[in-house]
């Protein structure tokens, strides 16, 4: 019976593990693609949004607002409630199922 | 002296001795003084974790350094700058509610606690400490270093006495309060970093007559600055990807990042604390480095990387705002600084002393030992940084690469790996910091090694050789303990 409960709570939280590996992998290909994908070529050609050159807005601030868009939505939609402590677990693992 | 910028910096530094002294009273009342001392009870919230987390990771680099080399480097410096944003949710997802659980099933209260748990091997204690007293220590009192310029250039006072003003400050409420006046003060410093770089950024582009004056300014000094290669065309894609794995998911191994995700209260704290974490990292990292590139044709001219930061909002902004403003490096600085403080005392008194030389002492004796050896490690800091050896800064220069390379497998894997074992785990940290070190050598002598940062294949073979060698002394599969049986029966 306790064992069981263990194995749910870390079942729980080795697949949050990988999704936060997912999230990392999303946030380097959208920086790279973008940083490299617009900013390769020479800087005459280049262009602009909102002053900035193409490469840095969607790279790194819209690339940035987008990261924080998907972690919340994971983090709200997501993950999962679990009680750390021993003693209370019962009664957490109740209202968060 | 300016006052009126040092006025608003005074009083920062007041409220800090103010939660030091409110902390000590608030520990008095706790039941286990080491749990309290370095690690807050667990009992830390959302916000309070996310900035800490913030706080201690963003050091003087963020604030003076990073911004300096953006000054000169252009935009490929934020591009790098930008793997740190990372750092906001990989830490606390990757880490997360494993760690979290097993902690407490372990009674740890530091990384080296869960390892000697875990492992239970002295070899893997041992050299677990001796890499956090000596990198740590290192990585600290660099940062003694640039306190002391920081007060020094806002204040006309001789680097001695700004050293002394700041070594006084720090171990003030660092051996007074422990954790919790650690934290609590680094939830102050995280949000006067995030309106600081706010207001300044905000500042700097109005100054320099708005984002695309100032992008047209940049490309007739070099139009180099605007594209992601640096001003030289010197950085390459493969070397500023490799900073996601030095700034980026490494950070998970950091001793100091890695204690304070297991410091939360519970599961709303840490899901609050990853969306705040993100957004506030993410947000200085950004506008930190933009306000670094954006000074060139603001402030054309500066020389030393450091200052960047502190000349622009002396010129930017009215007195007295940038005294507020220049609280934020401070703050950086400051939260680093004790964080690490604290960790290096926790190896001295937690992992070694108590461990192994007297594991029988009593409670009033651990707090009197731990308070005096946070002072005398203080103590030494300020010694080495009158004069800083060549030593400290040869060892500064890879002592967060080296933390990674040592710890990330150990940890990570000991977590998620159930053949993970001692064997392995120390292979893993000789091999780390065995070739972090080598390879470090051969990319000064010969230029770095594939192209990448110094970290990066150091991190591969510490992989490896954590693999091989637990498999090669195979032993049965890890089962964390159940400490719930007893009750559920």
């Amino acid at each position: 019976m306790a064992k069981n409960k263990q194995d749910s709570r870390f079942k729980i939280a080795h697949r949050e593990a990988l999704i936060g590996c997912g999230l990392a992998i999303v946030n380097i290909v959208w920086w790279y693609g973008f940083a490299f994908g617009l900013g390769s070529k020479p800087p005459e050609e280049y262009s602009y949004i909102f002053g900035f050159p193409a490469w840095i807005f969607w790279s790194c601030i819209v690339g940035f607002l987008v990261m924080v868009v998907l972690v919340a939505i994971v983090v709200k939609f997501v993950l999962k409630e679990v009680p750390f402590e021993e003693e209370n677990g019962k009664k957490d693992e109740v209202n968060s199922a | 002296m300016n006052w009126a910028v040092l006025t608003p910096l005074l009083v920062f530094l007041v409220i800090i001795f103010l939660i030091g002294f409110w902390s000590n009273r608030k520990m008095a009342k706790a039941d286990g003084f080491l749990g309290d001392y370095f690690l807050g009870s667990r009992e830390f919230g959302g916000l309070v974790l996310a900035m800490t987390m913030v706080a201690t990771y963003g050091s003087a680099s963020s604030f003076l350094g990073g911004p300096g080399a953006a000054y000169s480097i252009g935009f490929g410096w934020v591009l790098l700058a930008m793997t740190q944003v990372a750092t906001g949710y990989f830490t606390l997802l990757v880490l997360g509610k494993k760690f979290a659980i097993v902690a407490r099933k372990y009674k740890a209260v530091t990384l080296i606690d869960f390892l000697k748990a875990r492992y239970k091997s002295t070899p893997v204690v041992l050299l677990s400490a001796i890499s956090i007293i000596i990198f740590l220590f290192s990585a600290m009192a660099a940062q003694w270093v640039g306190g002391a310029y920081l007060i020094q250039s806002l204040t006309g006072l001789s680097y001695i006495g700004a050293l002394f003003i700041f070594t006084l400050s720090v171990l003030v409420y660092v051996t007074i309060g422990g954790f919790r006046a650690v934290v609590m003060t680094d939830t102050i410093q995280g949000i006067v970093m995030f309106f600081g770089t706010m207001i300044l950024l905000v500042a700097v582009i109005v100054a320099g007559g708005g984002v695309s004056t100032i992008i047209a300014d940049l490309v007739t000094i070099n139009p180099n600055l605007i594209t992601p290669f640096g001003q030289d065309g010197q950085l390459t894609s493969a070397y500023i990807s490799s900073y996601w794995i030095l700034v980026g998911v490494g950070v998970v191994a950091l001793p100091q990042v890695a204690v304070r995700a297991m410091s939360y209260k519970n599961a709303k704290a840490m899901h609050k604390a990853i969306i705040i974490g993100t957004i506030v990292v993410g947000f200085i990292m950004l506008g930190m480095h933009l306000i670094g590139v954006f000074a060139r044709p603001v402030l054309p001219g500066i020389e030393v990387a450091d200052q960047v930061i502190p000349l622009v909002a002396l010129e930017v902004l009215p007195a007295w705002v940038a005294g507020i403003i220049l609280a934020a490096p401070l703050a950086a600085i400051m939260s680093t600084v004790d964080s690490l403080l604290l960790l290096v005392s926790s190896a001295v008194v937690k992992d070694v002393y108590i461990n192994y030389v007297k594991p029988d002492a009593s409670r009033n004796h651990v707090m009197k030992v731990s308070m005096a050896v946070t002072a005398v490690i203080g103590a030494i800091a300020f010694v080495l940084a009158i004069s800083p050896p060549d030593l400290l800064i040869f060892l500064n220069l890879f002592a967060f690469g080296g933390l990674e390379a040592a710890f990330i497998w150990p940890l990570v894997l000991g977590l998620y790996w159930k053949f993970a074992n001692k064997y392995g785990a120390v292979a893993s940290m000789i091999t780390g910091i065995g070739s972090y070190i080598g390879i470090h050598f051969y990319n000064q002598a010969y230029g770095d090694l594939l192209g990448v940062h110094t970290v990066t294949v150091p991190v591969f073979l510490s992989l490896i050789a954590f693999v091989l060698f637990s498999l090669m002394f195979k032993q049965e599969a890890y089962e964390f303990p159940s400490t719930t049986i007893k009750k559920e029966a």
